[in-house]
């Protein structure tokens, strides 16, 4: 009994040993089939930034048109002495916020930058922005799947593309 | 060589405040320098922010962000002590990396 028990019993272990490996790589299948879709969303959109007009931005990287809103707060100087430091911020008090882009209408492209709002994270972002000459800022909110906006006009005296 | 990032989180409560500042030169590549020769696009396509495994923002960048970027934003669900890990990304494949705790 014993001497057969013996091989018996390490042949059981290495056949649940050899299930268990198989199970694991099953497991590891749709696990990296999600995190390969979670880094195809983290995807830089490379279209949307080489549009020349804001329209054209705005339709490459959302699909769709914004609405004005006043429940998105841009705040931007009236005046901005130097267009390649032109502090600009958004708030919002909007729901379920997914990301916030802004749009300088005549730069050169005129999506400047996008963040994605995850989960958790304050539908507020400030950053600095460069601006060729006097035109218009816009900062779009995406929220529960819409996109809404605020527009502010900022005049530059020393444009910020160049010397 | 000391990072290009400086990052300073403050945890008030269940809000973490972050301040990012990122040395980088943001050419845009329409400037052209002293001898008449452009200068290439050289600029951060992507920063993103890591807290407790999961991002806590994720920043797309064109060449109209500024010269040494700034950036500002809260988020909640972190407490004094964790770690915030800070990425970015140029379009020439330069990268660079930091950690901070949030105070």
């Amino acid at each position: 009994m014993t001497t057969t028990s013996g091989p018996l019993a390490t042949r059981r272990l290495i056949l649940q040993g050899a299930a268990g490996v198989a199970l694991l790589g099953l497991g590891n299948l749709p696990f990296g089939a999600t995190s390969a879709l979670a880094a195809a969303n983290d995807k830089y959109p490379e279209e949307a930034f080489k549009q020349k007009s804001e329209a054209d931005a705005i339709k490459a990287l959302y699909g769709k048109t914004a609405e004005p809103s006043d429940k998105v707060k841009l705040d931007a100087p009236e005046i901005a002495e130097n267009g390649g430091v032109v502090p600009i911020s958004v708030t919002t008090t909007l729901d379920k916020v997914t990301s916030i882009s802004f749009f300088v209408a005549e730069n050169p492209s005129a999506l400047a930058a996008s963040y994605r709002i995850p989960d958790g994270t304050i539908p507020a972002v400030a950053n600095r922005l460069k601006m060729a000459k006097t035109t218009n800022v816009t900062a779009i909110v995406e929220a529960d799947g819409k996109l809404y906006s605020a527009t502010k006009e900022v005049k530059v005296t020393v444009g910020g593309c160049g010397g | 060589m000391a990072s290009s990032i400086r990052v300073r989180a403050t945890a008030n409560g269940d809000i973490t405040e972050v301040q990012t500042l990122i040395q980088h030169p943001m050419d845009t590549g329409l400037v052209k320098d002293s001898k008449g020769e452009v200068i290439p696009a050289h600029f951060i396509q992507q920063l993103k922010f890591e807290c407790n495994g999961k991002n806590v923002f994720v920043a797309d960048w064109g060449t109209a962000v500024s010269k040494d970027p700034y950036v500002k934003f809260s988020f909640k669900g972190a407490k004094k002590g964790d770690d915030l890990k800070v990425t970015w990304t140029d379009n020439k494949g330069g990268s660079d990396t930091t950690t901070a705790k949030i105070s």
